[in-house]
């Protein structure tokens, strides 16, 4: 138990990647994959995020009475990774509707199948 | 300048004959003026050569220390006039054995024809190695078009042949002997006395000394002969020029400027022990299969991968006497096989005939054509007045210097197997009856051609002084 | 105006891209892009003779100084990579015009101009930029970039091969943030050069080797290191023409340089070469693409499939000179960014004018015959790229041929060199198939018109491979730029 308490937030990261992972490869559906994909991305934030918190620092906000503040910067590093994953979503999600439109369905093996039925 | 001249010229003229396609008579005059003009400016630059001069160009370096460079010596004019001279009387020849066949594609023929001469320039005046690799590889791309020129299936599987096993051979073998050269030499000119003197010995450097003689696929050492008789899809002058002479010359001229001028006569004997082994065995393994052969062509094409390897077995006994006779014989086989080719091309267009079974008694129709075939064959056999006798005697007292009883006893046997496999044609030209319908000679072009280079061959024999000169001052 | 340089360098291309997409006229679009391509080249080129001249140059963004804030710098080797990306991009640029006037439907082409823009401005940030994070930025910048300009290809399985790239491409992204973000974990700092010093102290902590890995990994999805290349083949066979001639000059060529730069200059070489087996796994891997892609290339029916199978295997080239680690070796591997792209960049735009004629569908080897005929022109660029491609001599490809093998005999590893001479010799299999194509079968008999490419595409096409010559003649720019690269390279392993 001692070895998981320090690192809990390590831990869920790892999950959390594994998991995405797993999701992206494992699931055919093309939705899913991009849910895997976001599990995936969502590991990175808490990654970063995490251990920018001190033991007992403050918001970092300059004040009086403080000596030790968090770290801001995985914030701002984050927030341009969350930024990334959105629009990557959006462009995922943009592509799965046209796939839709084209082959009639969002599951992966159903797609090659047409592809391979057409002869390409 | 001079020097920059003759690379241009074949070039330019590709370029302008190109332009005439639709005027045939003044694109063939083109091709002759070219050939005539390159002949010339080459034969001007033969007596500063003789004179020990070395004219040289330099061009950029691709490589920091390793220039595109051409410097004229003795071995390099030889070849380029024997290229340039053979190239006039070809075009001749091309232009009966092309109109009178009624073969397409004249225009790319002749460009293609011209471009091939100007790589085969470009090796003969290399300076160094990577200039020689760079025109080496082009003749063969250029070369291909006139390989596979009927455009066929058994063209394009012929030219495959011709292009995977050349390309093959110096990709895999000789852009690596290079390499390792450069990195032990440390420069890539040709240098008299050679650069790897002292650099490499035992195992290491027969190794290397393997990956030049297998990577100058063009030299036809066996097992990597099989282009050559694959290339005889090809139109018969392109046999002619481009087999008897321009490729097959580069090859086996590429393997002497190796030995010379890369590891020098001086480089340990050892390494190159196993060489005239492997050039024995393809002399006599290539006469057997050319005594066999029925159709005419095949026959000679065997016969010229037998006569390379004349010229590798010399090379490789590093005796200043088979050097001279190595370096003859490029051009006594080049006037001989050349003739013997434009004779075929001869009876194919006359008679339709392509297997020597079907010659009979065809010396009596084309009288001409077989009297210079005859002299083509007495060159090959090494019999005088014809001028492979010269470079025979030369190859012999070399391998008696050398002391080389192996090399000896292979050129007498192969002797024999030349008389076996020429002179029956001639007998059965001449003293047979002929069958079939009644024809004469050839394309009065064609048989002009033939007799010139016959008469060349001749000459040769009586007047040997250039060329032995140009190979004395080898060795 | 010079001394900000390296901020219009990417500025130039990124305000381009919304302009085009608030103009939404099809010219005003085309024009920006060429004038901005145009444009960037000769930003880049002025770079790279001032850092010949003066060392490298350190920029920061805004006036904040590193490690701080963001730093631009450029030195000889990312001086090398802007060049070539922009050199590329001048010849695409000007092609774009017909190319996409015929394969994109009207109302959507001022928007993949944009996209154009905005990969090529993420594709140059990534090249200048000297922090890690800020590079990631970048990244991201011109994969989505990229992944539109693959979707929009005519036929409907570009739309999954680009849903299958971004996946990948988005996992390596992850991927090598999730380096950065282990080493900043341990180090505090974004900043190459910041980094490269903390590093020196800390290289071998477990962190430190997971990020090695991780970014490794990621950066490998992104070049298509095999047998992360999956995407590859699908990717450039189905996008439109000009992305993918744009795509298989500058993508790959771009995320190796970030390889090269985190190998050699923020992790420490050293400990990277002597106490890990970087070397044996990257020739084993660059041996394995070169011979493996090679021989899945002669088998393809698509022919921009093919080459892109082909590309796969040119990028083990690459790979290759970090596996030998030396002088000669970098130097190949440097040169081949540019003597790749401009090869691989002529036989993508001249196989799109050949699309453009033979009109929808895939470009196959039926499409191909007869060629010498139809397309005269063409066919003899196609000729001479292909050449360049199997490495003979005269051309760009063979003068990364001969430094990777002088490279291999300073290692002594005699395999490497007979691995190169292999991949060479398969290269002339899949080359020669249409050459053959082209010049030994007929044209059926409908198609058999003689009909060049447009103007514009085909000189675009022609000038490329006739820079595919000239790179093998006239080396005073890729030899010399890459020499100085591999030496600057180098000299952080002493």
């Amino acid at each position: 138990m001692s070895a998981l308490a320090p690192h809990f937030s390590y831990w869920v990261t790892l999950f959390l990647m594994v998991a995405g992972l797993y999701i992206l490869i494992a699931r055919g559906n093309l939705v899913k994959k991009l849910i895997g994909l976001a599990v995936l991305q969502s590991s990175v934030y808490l990654l970063y995020i995490a251990p920018g918190k001190l033991l007992g620092g403050t918001a970092p906000i300059v004040a009086a009475g403080f000596s030790t503040y968090s770290n801001p910067l995985p914030h701002v590093l984050i927030l341009t990774a969350i930024v990334v994953g959105v629009a990557t979503l959006a462009l995922g999600l943009a592509i799965t509707v046209r796939i839709r439109e084209a082959y009639g369905s969002i599951e992966e093996d159903e797609i090659l199948e047409r592809d391979r039925a057409e002869g390409r | 300048m001079i020097v920059a001249l003759c690379l241009l010229l074949p070039v330019a003229a590709a370029a302008w004959l190109a332009l005439c396609h639709r005027r045939p008579n003044l694109r063939e005059a083109v091709s002759l003026a070219a050939a005539a003009g390159l002949f010339a400016c080459v034969a001007s630059l033969s007596g500063e050569v003789l004179r020990g001069g070395r004219p040289a160009l330099v061009l950029g370096e691709i490589f920091p220390g390793l220039p595109v460079a051409f410097v004229l010596e003795p071995l390099g004019l030889m070849f380029a006039l024997i290229a340039s001279g053979l190239w006039f009387v070809s075009i001749v020849y091309s232009i009966g054995y092309l109109r009178g066949n009624g073969e397409r594609h004249q225009t790319r023929f002749f460009a293609c024809f011209a471009l091939a001469i100007a790589a085969a320039i470009g090796v003969a005046f290399a300076g160094n190695l990577l200039t020689l690799y760079l025109f080496y590889e082009a003749l063969t791309l250029v070369t291909w078009p006139l390989v596979t020129h009927h455009g066929d299936d058994a063209a394009r599987r012929g030219g495959r042949v011709y292009l995977g096993l050349l390309v093959a051979s110096s990709m895999l073998f000789l852009l690596p002997a290079m390499a390792i050269t450069w990195w032990l030499g440390g420069t890539l000119d040709f240098t008299p006395g050679g650069i790897l003197g002292g650099k490499v010995s035992g195992g290491a450097a027969a190794g290397l000394v393997a990956l030049y003689a297998f990577g100058i696929g063009k030299a036809a050492l066996m097992p990597l002969h099989r282009w050559l008789p694959a290339a005889m899809v090809a139109p018969t002058p392109v046999s002619a020029l481009l087999h008897a002479v321009a490729v097959v010359k580069a090859g086996v001229f590429s393997i002497v400027k190796v030995v010379v001028y890369v590891f020098g006569l001086d480089f340990e004997p050892a390494a190159f022990a196993w060489l005239p082994w492997v050039a024995g065995f393809t002399i006599l393994a290539a006469s057997v299969v050319a005594l066999r052969a029925d159709n005419l062509k095949r026959r000679l094409a065997y016969s010229t991968v037998s006569q390379l390897s004349y010229v590798v077995l010399a090379a490789a006994l590093l005796a200043p006497l088979s050097i001279v006779g190595a370096a003859l014989h490029i051009a006594a086989h080049a006037v001989g096989k050349i003739t013997l080719f434009f004779a075929a091309g001869a009876v194919y267009t006359a008679a339709r005939k392509t297997l020597v079974s079907e010659l009979d008694g065809l010396g009596r129709r084309m009288p001409w054509t077989f009297a210079a075939f005859g002299i083509g064959a007495l060159s090959m056999i090494g019999l005088p007045p014809a001028a492979g006798f010269v470079s025979k005697w030369f190859m012999v007292s070399g391998a008696i210097e050398a002391q080389h009883w192996m090399a000896l006893a292979v050129i007498a046997a192969s002797t024999l197997l030349n008389a076996g496999y020429f002179l029956p044609i001639v007998y059965r030209a001449f003293f047979r009856p002929a069958g079939g319908e009644m024809h004469g000679e050839a394309p009065w072009t064609m048989v002009a051609a033939l007799v010139f280079t016959a008469a060349l061959t001749v000459a040769m024999f009586f007047w040997a002084d250039l060329p032995l000169a140009l190979a004395r001052s080898l060795a | 105006m010079l001394e900000h340089l390296p901020a219009l360098q990417v500025v130039l291309p990124l305000v381009a891209a919304p302009l085009i997409v608030l103009a939404r006229s099809t010219r005003f679009a085309w024009l920006a892009t060429t004038v901005v391509s145009y444009a960037c080249l000769v930003c880049a080129a002025l770079l790279a003779s001032r850092v010949a001249d003066g060392g490298a140059i350190s920029y920061a963004l805004g006036n904040w100084p590193p490690p701080w804030g963001i730093e631009y710098r450029v030195d000889a080797l990312s001086a090398f990579v802007l060049v070539a990306v922009s050199l590329t991009a001048s010849f695409v640029a000007p092609y774009a015009q017909r190319s996409i006037a015929a394969e994109i439907e009207p109302d959507r082409q001022y928007l993949m101009y944009a996209m154009y823009c905005l990969c090529l401005a993420g594709l140059l940030g990534m090249a200048i930029t000297g922090d890690a994070f800020n590079l990631f930025v970048f990244l991201e910048i011109s994969s989505l970039a990229s992944y539109v300009l693959i979707a929009l290809g005519r036929r409907r399985q570009a739309l999954f091969a680009a849903y299958q790239y971004m996946l990948l491409g988005t996992v390596g992204a992850t991927f090598y943030v999730i380096g950065v973000g282990l080493l900043y974990l341990v180090t505090g700092t974004l900043n190459f050069a910041d980094l490269a010093e903390r590093l020196r102290m800390v290289q071998d902590l477990r962190p430190v080797l997971a990020a090695l890995a991780f970014i490794t990994v990621g950066m490998g999805l992104k070049f298509a290191l095999f047998p992360l290349h999956q995407w590859l083949p699908n990717a450039y066979a189905f996008a439109p023409s000009m992305a993918t001639a744009f795509l298989a000059a500058t993508a790959t060529k771009v995320s190796v340089y970030v390889l090269l730069r985190y190998y050699f200059t923020v992790f420490d070489p050293a400990a990277l070469f002597e106490r890990l087996p970087t070397r044996e796994i990257f020739l084993l891997l660059s041996v394995a693409a070169m011979v493996v892609a090679s021989l899945a290339a002669v088998y393809q029916r698509d022919v921009k499939r093919l080459f892109a199978w082909s590309s796969v295997a040119q990028v083990g080239y690459i790979t290759l000179g970090i596996g030998l680690e030396n002088q000669a070796g970098l130097t190949g591997s440097i040169t081949h960014l540019l003597n790749h792209g401009v090869t691989k960049g002529a036989i993508f735009l001249l196989l799109g004018g050949v699309a453009l004629r033979a009109g929808a569908g895939a470009v196959t080897m039926e499409t191909l015959a007869g060629l010498g005929r139809r397309m005269p022109l063409t066919a003899l660029g196609l000729v001479v790229a292909g050449l360049s491609l199997i490495g003979l001599p005269g051309t760009a490809g063979f003068v990364t041929k001969w430094y990777l093998i002088v490279g291999a005999l300073e290692r002594g590893a005699w395999w490497v060199v007979a691995a190169i001479a292999a991949s060479s010799l398969i290269a002339v299999a899949y080359v020669w198939r249409v050459v053959e194509a082209a010049y030994l079968r007929e044209a059926p008999a409908p198609a058999a018109a003689r009909r060049e490419a447009p103007a514009g595409m085909l000189a675009a096409g022609l000038a490329m491979a006739g820079l595919c010559v000239y790179f093998g003649f006239f080396t005073s720019i890729n030899v010399e730029g890459a020499h100085a690269a591999a030496a600057l390279l180098l000299r952080g392993a002493q």
